[in-house]
């Protein structure tokens, strides 16, 4: 049923966050997975992805942040992008993140739906993925591209 | 090159699987074959057991527990935080190799112990890897582990509290002078109270012993869901006085309820809470309904007719009373078993007569044998120990001296059927002898502390030290025989090398292999902060 559910879309892009810190970039993604219908609780699940930032910071070296979190208030794995000009801090050594990954899951998923979400996670490693991000022009662009590269 | 690797994180959803590929892309790069077992949300394929006889060395990037650590055993191993794979991949890859190299070459005994093909031992049945006797062994030393730092700091921490606050401070035994003081405010300026500091701390300890060491065994057969039970098991083993036996008896049944419901097909709605509510739920409440009701009452029964028993043997004669309550003492370490005659001689001293004295003595004796034994053990058959039983070992001097038993705890655990026989047999010696001295010993406690309050301290103190070193001999003799059979019959293939060696290489690899070891969680989590902080 939820297979059919693409990973992300367009509206669940935004190529020009709006600058500030990391729970105001956290913040702004969120909303777009609430109004797309993929989040049903806004402030659990922000606390959720907080309280996951605080075992160990998501920043990744190469200006990566991808906060994320297994939240009850999350009915479809779900992945929001976002870029950065200014730069996002998630606590990696090298600095801020231009590249945010917001990765959402449910809190009970089935291994299927995890799947999808390891398959972006192999992704990020891979540095013509990153480059291809930082090159799109338009967030339904960047968004097709996430989403055949996770279902490859 | 082969390399075999898990990768962990907390939520299971990001870094295990940016790690996995971070270094696949790293081994592809530098020329090796890498085979990766990600423990994450998506489920993981487990490596097989050619994956794992066949591979030259093991990489655990994970900030979580690795699953099934024993499989690796046999390999050297890189241990790092999951972030240190996602950052320097290649620099692991490169430790990696270091680390095949400067192991043993495995060219006569390839992979695992007990010879024949690489592939065997592990066979097509299960990923899991060795036979049943080392799992279980892995298990044991899983619980081990953890409970030695709960050991070693709550026995210095009561010895020093006996130091500071002499053997009173533990008496009378319904409401402890300890807890009067504490009750009462702190006073920095008497020793006395800082003496009830550190035994109250010290004890506090003590109490999660059984529990910590019952939680982690069932944690070590199945994961996060089993300890809960293995913890509530083990409280009520320390609740109803059934001590650390009962904490093992706990902790396997744990385990193995746990594992059991694992297996059962539930309905996809009820499978996300299964291991925080369900599994959690029905495996504590079968694990306590079983250590009340069927371990608990009788062994409140077993206690009761022992120290009946004891107390209708007033007219024995002193010698064999002493070796008799010498192998009580040293049977269960704190168990009913240890209590019976420790209750016993204690309520003797409200007499004063001679003969409770001398009890008393016997008593204290051969309490502080256990520790003792198994700390000489480590110093002169080092081979035989892990590296966390030798550090152990290193706190065990003076908690043997302390007449602190359960110094001998995490060895007993470990090692059940050599180490308590040995024991036992050394305990009586002292016992027995003790009583042939005529030693006597007015104070309930305190070990070497309280020597200037006996009777013949001389004579109680030769009377420890054979019962040591004949201890010592009998547990070093039972485990090098046990520890070479395998190697020619291969029946129970590394499962008597506590460190995860292979029996035909003996000895010579510990300090290569031991990280691989279930039981070196001070080393994981070194590494971890490491990695986390990095």
């Amino acid at each position: 049923m939820t297979t059919s559910t693409a990973l992300i879309t367009a509206d669940l892009v935004d190529l020009d966050l709006p600058a500030g810190d990391r729970a105001a970039a956290v913040r702004s993604l969120a909303e777009r997975l609430v109004a797309a219908g993929r989040v049903s609780d806004l402030e659990q699940f922000l606390a959720d992805v907080e309280a996951r930032e605080a075992q160990m910071p998501t920043g990744l070296e190469g200006g990566i942040g991808i906060p994320h979190c297994r939240s009850a208030a999350v009915t479809v794995p779900t992945l929001g992008f976002g870029r950065s000009a200014a730069g996002v801090d998630f606590g990696a050594e090298d600095g801020p993140a231009d590249l945010v990954f917001l990765i959402a899951a449910p809190a009970g998923g089935g291994d299927e739906h995890m799947t999808v979400l390891a398959a972006l996670a192999r992704r990020l490693m891979r540095s013509s993925f990153k480059d291809t991000l930082r090159q799109a022009t338009d967030a339904a662009q960047a968004a097709d591209f996430i989403a055949k590269e996770v279902s490859a | 090159m082969k390399i075999v690797a898990v990768t962990a994180c907390p939520t299971g959803i990001a870094h295990t699987y940016m790690a996995a590929e971070a270094l696949e892309i790293a081994a592809e790069e530098a020329g090796h074959t890498l085979t990766v077992e990600t423990q994450g949300s998506a489920g993981s394929t487990p490596l097989t057991a050619e994956q794992l006889a066949e591979a030259d060395a093991a990489i655990f990037a994970a900030d979580v527990e690795v699953r099934d650590k024993e499989r690796f055993a046999h390999l050297p191993l890189v241990q790092v935080g999951v972030k240190k794979a996602i950052s320097g991949a290649p620099g692991l890859i490169a430790q990696a190799e270091q680390a095949a190299a400067e192991a043993p070459a495995r060219t006569a005994a390839p992979a695992t112990a007990g010879g024949g093909s690489p592939a065997t031992p592990a066979g097509a049945k299960a990923p899991a890897g060795p036979g049943a006797a080392s799992r279980v062994r892995a298990w044991l030393m899983t619980g081990v582990s953890f409970v030695i730092p709960f050991v070693a700091a709550g026995g210095l921490l009561i010895a020093l509290g006996f130091a500071l606050g002499g053997y009173q401070i533990n008496l009378p035994e319904d409401e402890p002078l300890y807890e009067t003081i504490l009750s009462g405010g702190f006073d920095a300026g008497s020793l006395t109270a800082w003496g009830a500091l550190a035994f109250g701390i010290g004890s506090a300890a003590f109490n999660f012993l059984v529990p910590v060491l019952s939680g982690y065994i069932a944690y070590a057969m199945a994961d996060r869901p089993a300890l809960v039970p293995g913890f509530v098991g083990g409280a009520i083993a320390v609740t109803t006085g059934a001590g650390f036996l009962g904490g093992l008896v706990s902790g396997f049944v744990a385990g193995g309820l746990v594992m059991w419901i694992k297996t059962w097909r539930v309905p996809r709605a009820l499978a996300g809470i299964m291991p925080v509510v369900v599994i959690p739920l029905i495996s504590t409440a079968v694990v306590g309904l079983l250590m009340y009701v069927v371990v608990g009452r009788p062994i409140a029964a077993a206690t009761d007719g022992l120290t009946n028993w004891l107390n209708g043997l007033s007219g024995t004669n002193a010698v064999l009373l002493g070796l008799l309550l010498g192998l009580m003492m040293c049977f269960d370490m704190g168990g009913p078993v240890n209590k019976a005659a420790y209750t016993f001689a204690v309520a003797g001293l409200t007499t004063a007569s001679p003969t409770a004295l001398t009890i008393m003595a016997a008593v204290m004796a051969a309490g502080m044998v256990p520790p003792l034994a198994m700390a000489l053990a480590t110093v002169v058959r080092r081979s035989l120990f892990t590296d966390v039983e030798r550090e152990n070992g290193r706190a065990a001097w003076l908690l043997g001296a302390s007449f602190i038993s359960e110094g001998a705890i995490p060895f007993a655990a470990a090692d059940p059927f050599r180490v308590i026989p040995a024991i036992m047999a050394g305990g009586a010696v002292t016992g027995a002898l003790s009583m042939a001295f005529g030693a006597t010993l007015r104070a309930p406690h305190g070990g070497v502390f309280v020597v200037p309050l006996m009777g013949n301290p001389l004579g109680f103190l030769a009377a420890v030290v054979i019962g040591t070193v004949v201890a010592t001999a009998l547990v070093v003799a039972l485990k090098s025989f046990a520890r070479r059979r395998p190697a020619g019959s291969g029946a129970e293939p590394a499962g008597d090398t506590a460190g995860g060696t292979d029996g035909g290489t003996d000895g010579g690899t510990d300090g290569e292999t031991d990280g691989g070891a279930p039981a070196e969680p001070s080393r994981a989590g070194a590494a971890t902060t490491a990695g986390a902080s990095a």
